[in-house]
């Protein structure tokens, strides 16, 4: 049944949550760290286990995958509730900061490509 | 007529289901017949979310009622549950196959991205931690600061920004891979790999390696799946301390 999945999905959202809730206390942080992350984190463990052991057919998994699909239509929600009459003002800030912080990332790929065949030559 | 606007305020949530459905299916009909694909429909739907939320008030399009179902689809909640069911798709197997390198790319990719971002928003004339940071944010992807903006309480015209600046990033992307793809020897799987996690924007990362070497796709996604969750841990804690003690 795709609700399993939806309920597995849920418990690990849940967990990710209450465990980003308790490290802002632990921080003395008003906010949730890494909420999202641990969710995702417990949801590949989960899943892992609960795949290997059978107990997540392709059913319970099509309840998940659903939510996964729904992501862009929910960042589209997400961008139309914002306050964007105030922002437009800015437009050229976000334009400038897009363009340069990717060209300067553009920049290490290969960098790093470069000191992973070095240090593949080494071993 | 009255009637059927109230009723239909009375349905707010599946009002917002629609209008996002009508908004999808324009831009990717935008996408595929006016960009020819080059373009990806996730960026370009972004962008008309962004427009209609121009013509609401501080909430938004949501701002008007027949419209506030959009606070529910696209508020904190549901963002955050869909964020993580995305993780689905990962298994332990592929995390090992992406190894130290995809790990070293993925921090290397999201401290570069933040701070230049950060650097950036501090020259423009922003002097508050918070925009700092979800602009910093922002510069990873177009989910990382709304998500670290909500997290720290930074404004929404801040966060709006922050998405416009993810979206400037996917799209750029999309384009300059098949271009600069010689120039960055972006030729083979640890290459794509590498790329993935430094660039992290997903739907960019896609499409512009579809552009250049399909078979370059799975490589790239399997560091960029991990680079937003990473990222939204990283920037509302560790890079928020570092910028609150560099201020």
């Amino acid at each position: 049944m795709k609700i399993y999945g939806v309920a597995i999905l849920s418990f690990c959202y849940l967990a990710g949550q209450i465990l980003g809730d308790l490290l802002g206390l632990g921080f003395a942080f008003e906010g949730n760290i890494g909420g999202v992350a641990f969710g995702m984190l417990f949801l590949i463990l989960v899943g892992d286990h609960f795949k290997s052991k059978g107990y997540l057919d392709q059913e319970a998994e099509s309840g998940i995958l659903f939510w996964s699909n729904m992501y862009i239509p929910v960042v589209v929600a997400m961008s139309s509730i914002q306050n964007v009459k105030v922002a437009i003002g800015s437009g050229f800030t976000a334009v400038l900061v897009g363009i340069v912080s990717t060209l300067f990332c553009f920049t290490l790929i290969p960098l790093i490509s470069k000191l992973h065949k070095q240090e593949e030559k080494s071993m | 007529m009255e009637k059927i606007v109230e009723g239909l305020i009375k349905n707010n949530l599946i009002v917002a289901f629609l209008t996002v459905g009508i908004v999808m299916y324009i831009s990717f009909w935008i996408s595929k017949i006016g960009t020819r694909g080059k373009i990806p429909g996730a960026a370009i739907a972004i962008t008309i979310g962004l427009v209609l939320a121009y013509f609401g008030g501080e909430k938004g399009i949501a701002s008007l009622s027949l419209f506030s179902g959009m606070a529910v689809l696209g508020g904190n909640m549901l963002r955050d549950f869909s964020i993580v069911s995305t993780a689905m798709g990962a298994s332990i197997t592929q995390i090992k196959k992406a190894g130290w390198i995809g790990f070293l790319s993925l921090l290397i990719g999201i401290s570069a991205a933040f701070f230049s971002g950060a650097i950036l928003a501090y020259l423009m004339g922003y002097n508050d931690i918070k925009s700092i940071v979800t602009i910093g944010a922002g510069a990873c992807t177009f989910i990382v600061g709304p998500v670290t903006g909500n997290a720290i309480g930074a404004d929404s015209d801040v966060i709006a920004i922050s998405i416009a600046i993810g979206v400037v990033k996917s799209v750029l992307v999309t384009l300059l891979t098949p271009i600069i793809a010689k120039k960055i020897g972006l030729n083979n799987p640890t290459t794509a790999m590498v790329y993935g996690g430094i660039i992290g924007t997903t739907s960019g990362v896609a499409a512009g390696l579809a552009a250049t070497d399909p078979k370059l796709v799975p490589y790239g996604a399997l560091t960029a799946t991990f680079y937003t969750g990473l990222a939204c841990l990283l920037c509302p804690s560790v890079l928020f301390y570092i910028i609150k003690i560099v201020f």
